[in-house]
């Protein structure tokens, strides 16, 4: 029996799964990551001091915090996405505060002239401006993502983590190869689709002006 | 836990630093020098980065069998991305009027880079060394799993056992060992840059 007929169907369960869980944990990281990076941006006083304290609590190895989240909340594909999901806030987190303060002030000054609300001008000045930022931030999130959630296997929670702990176990190359190669394409391929989406967005606003 | 695991544990993070900076630095100027092969180079480094260190482990372990070797070969090829990365973008930053001079003083190739560009470029390289120690401080937690032992081991029968004490103590040791190396490091490198710029 060839290895595609062992274990072809349950590679592709595995790589659906890891996929999954990928996706829920950075879509969660993003959301509470921009939230905190604008919320952080209005207060740099407070930034100053809890970005390297974040930046410490980022040094915690995935393993300890799967583990630890694995004891409170048990077996559950939740345990693993929390645990992902804080690991994904990070970079973006840091990329929208980067990207947020690094807006030329001159045209915040020049959106307060036209008369925007604060809130205006940040949706409509502020964060497209940074937008090619935080982009960058979410791209190293996912390729990070993709490669931690091999941990969720740890918990017995399947994704590809399983082939590699199997065949790690077990010394089998084979094993390990088949669950090392599709998270390496997924973390390219998921890099490659945000550069693309990064690529849009930034010549987006240029294209309009031009037609206006 | 004692002494033992921890001194493990950065014998296993100094060595391969070591090598990576030694394997990381002739790349980054290979690619600097060498147009054709930078894609190449700085896409191969980005690649190796994007295997799950646990999966590069095992592969490593399958080839060299499990032991310390097998983790000091999966984290040098893990911490090459920042060190060459950091090498070309150090070298290709210099500021053109200062190569420019550079040739213009009749220096030789080989003279330039070694007199000229790799001093500008070294605080660069150094904040690349600097990541991949840091770095590499979490993903030596992984060894234990290869047979190489280091505070991952701990950790890891912390959580086997629910032992809460056991992962803590680990954990603790492990982040206290990263922002020490990174502070230490952010040191040199500010006097590095305060150097370079008088």
């Amino acid at each position: 029996m060839s290895f595609w007929d062992l274990y072809g169907q349950k590679l592709l369960v595995a790589i659906g799964v890891h996929f999954l869980y990928v996706l829920a944990a950075v879509s969660i990281g993003f959301v509470i990551a921009l939230a905190l990076g604008i919320l952080l941006s209005r207060a740099p006083g407070i930034a100053k001091v809890a970005l390297p304290l974040i930046s410490v609590f980022q040094t915690i190895p995935g393993v300890v915090f799967i583990g630890l989240l694995f004891l409170s909340l048990g077996m559950v594909p939740a345990t693993a996405i929390i645990a992902l999901a804080i690991y994904a806030v990070f970079p973006i987190l840091k990329n929208t505060y980067v990207g947020l303060l690094s807006v030329d002030k001159s045209l915040l000054e020049a959106a307060r002239g036209c008369g925007m609300s604060k809130m205006q001008s940040l949706f409509e000045v502020e964060l497209p401006l940074a937008l090619p930022s935080i982009i960058g931030g979410l791209r190293m999130s996912t390729v990070y993502t993709v490669s931690w959630a091999v941990l969720a296997s740890m918990i017995g929670l399947g994704g590809l983590g399983e082939f590699i702990y199997i065949g790690i176990a077990t010394n089998n190359n084979a094993l390990i190869v088949a669950g090392a190669i599709p998270s390496g394409i997924m973390a390219i391929v998921l890099s490659l689709l945000i550069d693309a989406v990064k690529k849009r967005v930034t010549h987006a606003p240029k294209k309009e002006a031009s037609a206006a | 836990m004692t002494m033992k695991i921890v001194l493990e544990h950065l014998y296993l993070v100094l060595m391969s630093v070591l090598f990576s900076t030694a394997v990381g630095l002739p790349l980054g100027i290979f690619a600097y020098l060498y147009r054709p092969a930078r894609q190449v180079v700085l896409w191969v480094s980005e690649i190796l980065q994007t295997i799950p260190a646990l999966a590069l482990l095992g592969m490593v372990m399958v080839l060299f069998g499990a032991g310390k070797p097998t983790v000091i070969i999966g984290l040098v090829l893990y911490s090459l991305l920042p060190i060459v990365h950091n090498t070309f973008l150090g070298l290709d930053g210099i500021n053109p009027g200062i190569k420019e001079a550079a040739r213009g003083m009749g220096l030789s190739k080989s003279d330039r880079l070694f007199s000229i560009e790799l001093p500008l470029a070294l605080p660069m390289v150094f904040t690349g060394i600097r990541i991949a120690t840091v770095t590499g401080v979490g993903v030596a937690v992984f060894a234990t799993s290869v047979g190489g032992g280091g505070l991952g081991a701990i950790i890891n029968q912390g959580i086997r056992t629910q032992n809460m004490r056991l992962i803590f103590s680990g954990t603790l040791t492990l982040m206290a060992m990263a922002v020490v190396f990174d502070a230490g490091m952010a040191l040199i490198e500010k006097r590095m840059n305060r150097r370079a710029t008088h």
